[in-house]
């Protein structure tokens, strides 16, 4: 079975290869080189420590994807349970022993690599309850066990991530999970109630708040009540935005970045810098692209032979599309500032790390499209 | 283990909510393009200029401040370069030992050195600290030859005020320093253009045409960072240098009325009698206004501010001194123009034997032998007080104010020109009545006929009298900047009814120095050039008891501050008048003996400068 099995897939590589998606992976690398590139910016137009870092870490990553592609889409339907405990794990040793930074302490110290299990999470809680689901009759979805179960599934490491605190990724985990929920078939009326529930518990759940996450959310209502303290932030990103016009101020030419107005340049707010530099057209090729990604996720979800597939591909289409959403409206003053990452533009091993994977198992649902799961 | 049936409808649901999902993504996808459109497109000019403003700063630099000259072009109040010491704190690498060794250089005082550390921790690191504001050459040079080792230390070259004439234009120039917190209040200008280091005019014509004077900055806009760092310079846009304001002085005369005045305390002004343009006006004792442009040290001013002879105070301009017998001119003239009495009214004059007496009290005459029969010439030559008495007393205070107002007497020469100009007092019935609520005596008039009691008249308010005398009665108004604008309206216009009159005062004016007898009679010049016609004045400061009278103490044996003020008026060439003079010397004496002597060696020099004057200004049309 297993002489058998390897021969196949010598005979099957050149197949394989055949079968990659050519049109996401060369979204994925322009994406990569405009990712660089913006890096290369944020560095004043020199190559230092994010640039070099933010390429090395697309390279690996990106050999990365590639060799999840070639691996069968069942070893990660049967890899999913495990691996997603393996997260928890994590969470829970980063909770106790994790690395401590800007007043939250969200990494594990791997020696090479300080990893972010939070980041992680967004895919792998995708991949466990697509497997879940997967398993499910239609007409079991809606029963009060599998309800149960999925919320566990949910909340557990949302919990885990809130305490470290990290509101905006344990928010963003949620989302992808919720997003495989609905896609799975869960009834509409959940969403419904559950949306009308959050909505008027809002109150009660910003009394909740700790009084720096009061504060941005005060301050997204009105960024002037502290123009140079908590609202600094998304005035001087709106202003780099707004001062960008319809063609940008030109690559390297970003004042507000390259004199420093504004903060996280390298993370959440890289689009902001882009948008400045290469205006609206920019950003919208920019978001072109992104959708060009996105769509091609989902194309390959639905060509897909397996509902588990199918399910992950969704999701993980659906997640990507809220992570940027989410991002920008941050960036552009329509939301709250939570941190949130734009996939592979931002500066961050984690979150570009879980995004490959999630492109590398798109891409091995592309090249065993034809494989059921039983 | 899954039968086909449930996997197609677990499929058909899937896609259903692919697609619902897929409308909302097309939506939000939407909203955030057209979220994009509005920030950058739209509200576009805003963000604009919200991001020139983050990046573009501006720096005023201080401006140059416009220069005073004289009538000839000379500069008088100029701008010199100030050799200034700056450190830049994140430019030194070893804070502690630069400064140490700036301060053995330097030879800075504990104090001067703990006054810099002080400054040092209030700035920010890339700002200038500035050491010194005024370093010498030679301390400059020192800088210079040790820059090797000095890094983040600049020696600046900038401009600063100076007054070359020193101590002779301090009355009328004033100073500058640095501005304070009330100059900035109380002048919207000085707050517009204020920089660190700023000097403003504190007094003076330097305060009174400070908007003028000031300039405008030069700016310099720098690209910073969010830290407020200076990245690059973008632009230098040069200030304009304030105006220059032309005065009608000439410096030459200017200083010899210093010269003269010298050790006395006084004051000297001159006048042209037709243009009224001040030729010279100096008080005494004066001082170096260039001390004050860096702040003046305590010693230099307690010496100037306890001086007995009080240089601070502009005796010109606001010293109220009693006219004493410089005003019978006034009284005289005002008699005949009120025909009250012809030229050949006479007075027997009798001395201290006989002195005036109403209602019990006595006027005496100055001369104790006195002066027999008088006419009016004859009284004005010797200066009799007993002659004036009567004239008074037939005349009446009212209209002796009346011609005296004419005369320029009772107000500001100068209106608005200087804050601290007095308006004298010319008393009349009613101003007694309404100010003091008592009733006029008439010993007050008599006394008032010798300038003496409630009047009092300022030097530049005597000399303006004086050259309205010598023009033949005509009103002129009194210059002090070329090119100023007045109303030309009553400009010259006659004062006087009758021209004879003004001759008959003028005449006895003549001979009161120029013939035997005369009060001044030895400071005369003979040669028809230079001679001059005037009057002398003694103003008593205090009341003459009989007990003084009888002693008849010499000036040297009173003590200073109850000496009599010598005052003289005079005007020339007397053919041909053209300048008037007046001369105020405190606690000197007598008129004649201290005052007159001077308006000899003064028109020596007006006379032989007109002429250079008078082809000054014709050039000066040719050239145009």
């Amino acid at each position: 079975m297993y002489l058998h099995n390897r021969l196949e897939s010598k005979s099957n590589f050149f197949q394989k290869i055949k079968d990659i998606d050519f049109i996401l992976l060369a979204g994925i690398l322009l994406l990569g080189i405009i990712s660089i590139s913006t890096m290369y910016s944020t560095d004043g137009g020199q190559v230092l420590f994010h640039t070099k870092s933010h390429f090395v870490k697309f390279i690996l990553f990106t050999g990365l994807m590639l060799l999840i592609s070639f691996l069968n889409i069942r070893f990660w339907f049967s890899i999913s349970y495990i691996a997603y405990f393996i997260i928890i794990l994590m969470l829970i040793w980063t909770v106790n022993f994790g690395i401590t930074a800007s007043g939250s302490q969200r990494w594990i110290n791997l020696y090479f690599i300080n990893l972010q299990p939070s980041e992680l999470m967004k895919i792998f809680i995708i991949l466990c309850l697509a497997k879940y689901f997967h398993r499910k009759r239609l007409e079991n979805v809606n029963s009060f066990y599998s309800i149960i179960f999925s919320m566990i599934i949910i909340l557990l490491p949302m919990s885990l991530v809130i305490i470290q605190p990290d509101l905006g990724t344990s928010i963003l985990i949620s989302i992808s999970g919720i997003l495989v929920l609905w896609f799975s078939g869960l009834n509409h009326k959940y969403f419904f109630y559950s949306f009308l529930i959050s909505i008027l518990s809002l109150p009660f759940i910003i009394s909740f708040l700790k009084p720096y996450q009061k504060l941005r959310v005060l301050t997204f209502l009105n960024p002037d009540r502290d123009p140079l303290g908590a609202g600094y932030q998304i005035i001087q990103s709106k202003i780099a935005v707004g001062s960008g016009g319809l063609f940008g101020k030109g690559f390297l030419q970003g004042t507000q970045s390259y004199l420093e107005f504004l903060p996280e340049k390298h993370t959440d707010f890289i689009f902001t810098l882009f948008s400045e530099e290469f205006g609206f057209l920019g950003s919208v090729i920019l978001l072109l692209l992104y959708a060009i990604i996105i769509y091609r996720v989902i194309k390959i979800g639905s060509i897909s032979r397996s509902y588990f597939a199918k399910l992950f591909c969704y999701s993980f289409g659906g997640s990507l599309f809220v992570f940027i959403t989410i991002n920008m409206s941050m960036v552009l003053g329509l939301l709250p500032i939570v941190g949130s990452p734009l996939p592979i533009m931002s500066y961050g091993g984690s979150s570009m790390l879980a995004t490959m994977i999630g492109f590398g198992i798109v891409m091995s649902a592309k090249i065993h499209s034809k494989q059921a799961i039983a | 283990m899954i039968n086909q049936s449930d996997n197609v409808l677990k499929l058909n649901s899937i896609n259903r909510r692919m697609f619902i999902l897929a409308a909302a993504k097309v939506i939000l996808l939407g909203g955030i393009v057209s979220r994009l459109f509005f920030l950058q497109v739209k509200e576009n000019k805003k963000y604009l200029t919200l991001s020139d403003k983050n990046r573009i700063r501006e720096w005023k630099l201080p401006p140059v401040r416009g220069h005073f000259e004289d009538y000839f072009g000379n500069t008088i109040a100029g701008n010199f370069e100030a050799y200034e010491l700056h450190l830049i704190p994140e430019e030194i690498e070893n804070f502690k030992y630069t400064i140490n060794r700036v301060r053995n250089i330097l030879q800075l005082s504990e104090n001067q050195f703990q006054k810099i550390l002080k400054k040092k921790d209030q700035i920010k690191p890339w700002e200038n600290l500035i050491v010194s504001n005024n370093l010498t050459w030679e301390n400059f040079s020192k800088i210079n030859n040790n820059l090797y080792d000095l890094n983040g230390v600049k020696p600046v070259i900038s401009v600063s005020r100076n007054y070359p004439f020193k101590e002779n234009y301090t009355h009328v120039l004033g100073y500058v320093s640095q501005a304070n917190e009330q100059d900035i209040i109380s002048n919207e200008i000085i707050k517009e253009k204020f920089v660190q280091g700023l000097k403003v005019g504190k007094i003076g014509l330097e305060k009174t045409f400070e908007n003028d004077l000031i300039g405008t900055n030069s700016i310099e806009r720098y690209e910073v960072n969010a830290y407020g760092r200076r990245i690059s310079q973008l632009e230098f846009q040069k200030g304009d240098k304030g105006k220059t304001i032309k005065l009608t002085i000439d410096t030459e005369i200017q200083k010899l009325t210093n010269e003269l005045l010298a050790e006395k305390a006084g004051s000297i002004c001159v006048m042209d009698i037709f243009t009224g343009h001040v030729i010279a006006m100096h008080s005494s004792p004066s001082f170096d206004p260039n001390k004050f442009v860096f702040g003046i040290n305590t010693d230099d001013w307690q010496l100037i501010r306890n001086d007995p002879m009080k240089p601070l105070v502009n005796k010109s301009l606001s010293g109220n001194y009693s006219p004493g017998s410089t005003i019978k001119p006034i009284v005289a003239l005002s008699a005949l123009e009120n025909k009250i009495i012809n030229a050949n009214f006479r007075v027997n004059c009798k001395g201290h034997k006989e002195p005036l007496e109403l209602y019990g009290q006595t006027y005496h005459c100055w001369k104790k032998e006195g002066h027999g029969i008088v006419d009016m010439r004859e009284a004005m030559k010797q200066s009799c007080d007993t002659y004036f008495y009567e004239v008074a007393r037939r005349l009446g205070v009212d209209k002796l104010s009346e011609t005296a107002k004419k005369f320029g007497l009772g107000k500001k020469v100068f209106e608005d020109l200087f804050e601290i100009e007095k308006s004298g007092l010319v008393p009349s019935t009613s101003w007694k009545k309404n100010v003091l609520g008592i009733n006029w005596v008439l010993g007050e008039t008599i006394i008032t006929g010798i300038g003496q009691g409630y009047i009092q008249t300022t030097p530049i308010q005597l000399c303006l009298m004086t050259a309205q005398i010598a023009n033949g009665g005509h009103k002129i108004i009194p210059k002090l900047i070329v090119d100023s604008k007045t109303d030309d309206e009553d400009k010259f216009s006659p004062i006087v009814e009758d021209a004879k009159n003004m001759k008959l005062v003028q005449d006895a004016m003549f001979s009161s120095t120029n013939e035997v007898r005369g009060t001044s009679y030895k400071s005369r010049i003979d040669d028809p050039k230079y001679q001059f016609a005037g009057k002398t004045g003694t103003a008593q400061v205090k009341r003459i008891t009989k007990q003084d009278r009888e002693l008849d103490l010499d000036t040297s044996e009173i003590p200073y501050e109850e000496r009599d003020h010598a005052l003289y008026i005079a005007f020339g060439p007397y053919k041909n008048p053209r300048y008037a003079v007046s001369i105020v010397i405190e606690h000197g004496g007598s008129g004649g003996a201290v005052a007159a002597p001077l308006a000899k060696q003064l028109f020596k020099k007006i006379i032989d400068r007109h002429e250079i004057r008078k082809n000054f200004e014709s050039n000066k049309y040719l050239n145009i």
